[in-house]
């Protein structure tokens, strides 16, 4: 089975986020990145599909040279090859587009499954998987929480639906799969993994000299502001005993929960 | 402006989020002098006969009677292309971001995703959240686009009421692809917790660090008679059941009181909270958008907090 997973370098989900001078893109200076956290379940669940039926993962991710990080933390984790998109020279991509630059390069590698997580947890389309499927002509399902292989051609799926509800469908193979965090364990690399790494290829593509028709972005960003609040939070302030004071009183006498 | 919207149905009835959408391009109709014209796929348009629309546009066809996300995407292909709408306008709900992307894709327009509102200043642009809601996007986009909206950003009682009539279009999906097969829809086993019922609500998120923290949220909730709610995460981590977590794909409650204990407050989470009665957010992280909505604030290290509250509420009974 081959396996493709796409996956995203995004600023870590406890960072505190700064809007860059020109008010259209975010300060990177000083930010934590990590790899988006629906795609480390992208990636387990591929791994876990490889142990179970055999074959080879392929992690590629589109981004600047900072996220060959997340490449090689996925190839110390077990992935077998990774493929960098490098857009250092070709930024501003809008999702299409980038999906598009990924076609480019995955058209001829006749993956069986496409898996990427659901969403960015940095500008949140919730489109890529689709938008692939769609471009490569694959069948696919999104918010997927569980996977099954019935037969070489076909893959069973959870789907996970509003309120509590599910759905299991069945897809012909080659399939482009969303996944929903949660439904597996990620792995942590081990000290083995970490070693073997360095020995993987991982294979370094410049955006600017591949040989792309009809990329241009569609929709761009006009400008980036911190959200006003709907709410006027009252802040509880001062030493420990003097917070605690005060949500004893807002808890008695505003709530009135005691 | 040419404004097609979806009304997608459930058990023979239109989707909340779907109608809040239709909200949504009223508007958008209002501020450019347009029209709207509502999308329906089967027979049953009484329940959205009595909305200001220029039509309804009724799809009939066997592969749409159930959800076929490639019937779906080829039925509304044929529309768009026979009839060059500006603008289509969906609800964002787990349904339709399981088969519009790929319409963008096919069409090659723009599809900005969970949008909140929209503004004509200096030019139109359609504002989405990013950052987890950290961070407002204006975005602008060129040509035909669709648009989904955000479900809660805008109000059913905004809809506005007239009528409309009704036409047919007709479309051939004698030859759609059944690569993809949907099954039957099911819920998993219900658990003993029913949060709707709590008057207070503990709700712990990611940063209560690890599992072993958790007897911190537990005698908190003991002290305050309340049930415990949680962010996905918390959940994710197996640190808590399913049966507990508040947001779009757990439970949706609106207490008395719901304290925010290490959650950040993604959209996904607000979602399930924000009509909450009080909220109170606790978080060491001055940004989180949790604060937005809270009533009350405190930026501190939970465990610095925490324990002291317990000790003192018992204190106090």
């Amino acid at each position: 089975m081959k396996i493709c997973v796409l996956i995203k370098q995004v600023p870590d989900t406890d960072s505190v986020i700064k809007i860059s001078n020109d008010q259209k893109s975010i300060e990177m200076e000083g930010i934590t990145l990590a790899t988006n956290e629906s795609d480390s379940y992208a990636l387990e669940e591929a791994l876990l599909l490889k142990e179970d039926q055999g074959g080879e993962v392929t992690v590629l991710s589109l981004g600047g040279e900072s996220c060959q990080q997340v490449l090689k933390d996925a190839l110390a984790k077990g992935a077998d090859k990774a493929i960098h998109l490098d857009d250092d020279d070709y930024k501003d991509l809008d999702i299409l587009s980038a999906a598009k630059v990924m076609v480019n390069v995955l058209k001829d590698k006749e993956f069986d499954i496409i898996f990427s997580g659901l969403q960015s947890d940095d500008i949140g389309n919730a489109q890529l998987g689709l938008i692939m499927a769609e471009l490569l002509d694959t069948s696919h399902a999104s918010l997927v929480m569980g996977t099954e292989i019935l037969d070489e051609k076909t893959i069973k799926v959870k789907q996970e639906l509003e309120g509590g509800w599910f759905q299991w469908s069945e897809l012909d193979l080659p399939a482009s799969i969303t996944i929903q965090s949660g439904l597996n364990k990620p792995r942590y690399a081990s000290l083995r993994g970490i070693m073997m790494m360095k020995r993987k290829p991982l294979e370094s593509i410049k955006v600017s000299e591949l040989n792309l028709e009809n990329t241009s972005s569609k929709s761009f960003v006009h400008k980036l502001y911190i959200p006003q609040k709907t709410k006027e939070t009252v802040f509880i302030q001062g030493s420990a005993d003097q917070v605690v004071d005060g949500l004893i009183e807002k808890l008695t006498n505003e709530i009135k929960v005691l | 402006m040419k404004i097609y919207t979806f009304l997608q149905q459930n058990d023979g009835k239109p989707n909340r989020n779907s109608l809040e959408a239709l909200a949504a391009a009223q508007q958008l109709a209002e501020q450019t002098g347009g029209s709207v014209s509502a999308i329906v796929f089967g027979s049953n348009i009484e329940t959205i006969t009595d909305y200001d629309l220029a039509e309804i546009i009724q799809l009939q066809n066997v592969e749409l009677e159930n959800f076929n996300p490639l019937a779906y995407v080829s039925a509304f292909e044929n529309l768009i292309n026979a009839e060059n709408p500006d603008m289509v306008v969906f609800g964002h709900t787990y349904e339709t971001r399981d088969w519009v992307p790929r319409l963008s894709a096919r069409l090659d327009i723009p599809f900005l995703t969970d949008c909140i509102g929209f503004k004509n200043e200096d030019e139109f642009v359609f504002t989405r959240q990013i950052n987890q809601g950290k961070i407002n996007s204006d975005v602008k986009t060129t040509g035909l686009t669709i648009i989904s909206i955000q479900s809660g950003a805008f109000r059913l009682d905004s809809l506005k009421s007239g009528s409309a009539s009704t036409r047919e279009f007709t479309v051939d999906l004698s030859g759609i692809s059944q690569s993809i097969r949907k099954g039957e829809k099911f819920q998993e086993a219900k658990g003993s917790v029913d949060l709707s019922r709590a008057e207070v609500i503990i709700a712990v998120g990611r940063g209560i660090g690890k599992e072993e923290n958790m007897d911190v949220i537990k005698e908190l909730a003991k002290a305050l008679n309340a049930e415990i709610g949680s962010s996905r995460p918390v959940v994710d981590y197996g640190w808590l059941p399913h049966e507990h977590q508040v947001g779009s794909s757990g439970q949706t409650v609106s207490p008395k009181l719901y304290f925010a204990i290490g959650i950040s407050g993604a959209i996904q989470h607000q979602v399930g909270m924000k009509s909450s009665d009080n909220i109170i957010a606790l978080n060491k992280d001055e940004n989180a958008p949790i604060f937005e909505i809270a009533d009350f604030g405190v930026v501190a290290d939970l465990f610095e907090i925490i324990p002291k509250l317990t000790e003192k509420i018992n204190s106090l009974s």
